[in-house]
């Protein structure tokens, strides 16, 4: 077992980037995740492993030093909250358009503008449809445990490179600011120069050898036909992501009527409430996403089969429970219970949103058994009649 | 009777375009400065046995493709960013020649910040400032550094100082700044011109390689098409009224 420690899920960010041979932060100050910074710059790991730290002037900086890091074929990440997050939105879409691998972290705060410091979940439309210009997609991964935040950076840069992608690590101020026990890994050495140019010497930016043609990166066409072609093969590449990449958990769904689906802290928050409803006799279950792009539809629609009814939770007015409804297709009520605008719902909340959930679906189902009876009555009736 | 063929012959060739620019036609007008500033910039690089060690960044603008045109790797830029992708190469790549390519419109409006803190944390790259007072690539509207009276589409009863305020000589500004180790304003117009930037563009990879912070140098540049002028009559504008509020001649180092 490796070293335990006891972490803020900011902190495990930082210490989990310098553990696995990232190359180079580029951050902006920003509340609630702040602490991925301070712990970098505290922990000054330049010396040691080679890893630039560096504060930009802005997101819309940072992401670009981002953009400049990986177009040479380098680990690079940067972090910050919703607001900076939407001005980085322009700078993620040229590292798509590009096909760069980056790490980005979002520890979401409450929206819309400067909106609050607490934690919230509504920047879900922004990480999975789209949130820049042009068709492309993020990887998004959703920690709900500062362990998880700590494993998703090495996994993310490794989904990064593995599709020449970027991948956003989508959390919140709770999973951000909590202190959890988490496992460290052993530290794996940044990747020299020379390997970096065997790993991206097709297409990474390194200074131009004799023996190949310059390298260029950048997400401009100046016809359509080869953009049209671009995006062609960017589709292929997200539908690869798809077939291969998705990542979901169930929690007791075996005999479950009643089905959450929630990511992130309010996975946490339905896993009480389970608990909770279980205790009264409730057969409740959970589907947890943790990965939003791949979603995982097909699970909840082979889970629709059984299960009466969905509600999903989401730290927002509503996103996730579009894609809950996409996946399940009419065949059962899906609904969406949220606290926002910072708010974090408690599970007692999220139970009785599920009993009154329930409690309609129950009334639905005798009324249309009352229906079903009166009308075989009235069929008997006719018959004896005759 | 001498004919073209006698003449060209390689004893009597007296100029040959550096390895580092590609068969590309150019993209630019004929008589813009672009094409100059671009061969001046590779020639050092091949002069100097950088190309592997040389990545360049392209801006948003008229020279967006200049990855097409210099053969040394390159990256290009979102609008203004440049300076900040240039931070991101040079700092995992330190010993790399990293340099940014861009236009009045990337570096002094929409990229001001980038620049301004780039040069700020003494980035060891070089920033070549192409300064033409106006956007040529979306059509000749107005630039930051537009100057007053000057007519642009965006500016066509020329630009008007209460409504639009003043150009910016950003380079003045960079000046001051304790991370720039070296300013100069030139030109790429007449032969003599050519030789000084040239010299200039030589100055500032040495201070990359000595370290030495940030190098920027303006070129002072016309834009026939977006002035509605001939090139001829384009750098005698210049000459005229460019050249009085960007005076030329080295500011810093």
């Amino acid at each position: 077992m490796g070293e335990l420690r006891l972490m803020k899920g900011n902190e495990a960010i930082a210490e989990a980037a310098i553990r696995c041979g990232c190359d180079a932060y580029f951050g902006y100050p920003i509340t609630p995740q702040s602490e991925i910074l301070e712990y970098l710059t505290l922990e000054n790991p330049e010396p040691k492993t080679g890893m630039v730290v560096l504060q930009a002037e802005s997101e819309i900086a940072a992401i670009n030093m981002v953009y400049g890091s990986s177009a040479c074929g380098k680990k690079a990440m940067t972090s910050s909250s919703s607001p900076g997050i939407s001005l980085k939105q322009e700078g993620i879409s040229y590292i798509a358009g590009a096909e760069l691998p980056a790490l980005i972290v979002n520890v979401v705060r409450g929206g819309p503008g400067l909106g609050t410091i607490q934690p919230s979940q509504s920047d879900y439309f922004q990480s999975v449809k789209g949130g820049g210009h042009g068709d492309y997609k993020l990887i998004v991964l959703a920690p709900n445990s500062v362990q998880e935040q700590y494993d998703f950076v090495a996994l993310g840069f490794e989904l990064a490179f593995k599709y020449r992608n970027p991948v956003l690590m989508l959390s919140d101020g709770a999973i951000g600011q909590m202190m959890e026990k988490v496992e460290l890994t052993d530290y794996i050495p940044r990747l020299t120069n020379e390997e970096v140019i065997k790993r991206t010497g097709s297409w990474a930016t390194h200074g131009k050898p004799e023996y190949r043609k310059h390298n260029i990166v950048t997400s401009l066409n100046l016809q359509p036909e080869p953009q049209e072609q671009h995006n062609h093969h960017l589709q292929a590449k997200y539908k690869e992501i798809e077939e291969n990449e998705l990542r979901y958990e169930k929690f007791q769904c075996e005999d479950a009527e009643y089905v959450f689906v929630a990511y992130g802290t309010s996975s946490r928050l339905c896993q009480k409430a389970i608990q909770l409803g279980r205790e009264k006799g409730l057969k409740l279950g959970i589907i947890r996403p943790i990965t939003l792009f791949p979603y995982p539809s097909k699970p909840i629609k082979k889970a629709a089969k059984k299960v009466k009814a969905f509600l999903s939770v989401e730290m927002s007015a509503g996103q996730m429970v579009e894609d809950v409804r996409l996946a399940v297709n009419g065949k059962r009520p899906v609904e969406h219970y949220g606290r926002y605008g910072g708010m974090i719902p408690m599970p007692d909340e999220i139970l009785e949103a599920m009993e009154e959930l329930i409690a309609k679906v129950e009334k639905k189902a005798q009324k249309k058994a009352e229906k079903k009876a009166k009308k075989k009555a009235e069929k008997k009736a006719k018959k004896e009649q005759k | 009777m001498v004919t073209i063929e006698d003449i060209i012959k390689e004893e009597n060739k007296v100029f040959s375009k550096t390895k580092l620019l590609t068969d590309k036609t150019f993209s630019y007008c004929p008589g813009c400065g672009h094409g100059v500033a671009h061969r001046i910039i590779m020639e050092v690089v091949e002069e100097m046995g950088i190309v592997e060690q040389t990545i360049g960044v392209a801006p948003v603008g008229c020279s967006v493709l200049a990855y097409d045109f210099m053969d040394v790797d390159m990256q290009q830029a979102a609008h203004g960013r440049a300076p900040a992708v240039a931070t991101g190469i040079s700092r995992v790549f330190p010993d790399k020649y990293v340099f940014t390519y861009q236009g009045d419109g990337d570096l002094a409006a929409i990229g001001t910040a980038e620049t301004i803190h780039a040069c700020s944390r003494a980035e060891n790259i070089v920033i070549f400032f192409i300064n033409n007072g106006i956007y040529g690539m979306t059509g000749g509207q107005m630039a930051p550094t537009t100057l007053i009276g000057m007519k642009t589409s965006t500016s066509p009863h020329g630009r008007d100082l209460y409504n639009m305020g003043f150009p910016i000589k950003i380079t003045e500004m960079v000046a001051q700044l304790d991370g720039v180790q070296y300013v100069t304003r030139q030109a790429v117009h007449t032969p003599a011109a050519v030789r000084k930037t040239k010299k200039a563009v030589k100055k500032a990879f040495e201070n990359v390689k000595n370290r030495k912070g940030v190098s920027f140098i303006e070129i002072v540049s016309n834009c026939n098409s977006g002035w509605k002028m001939t090139p001829v009559k384009s750098n005698e504008w210049m000459e005229e009224n460019m050249f009085p509020v960007y005076p030329l001649g080295d500011i810093k180092g």
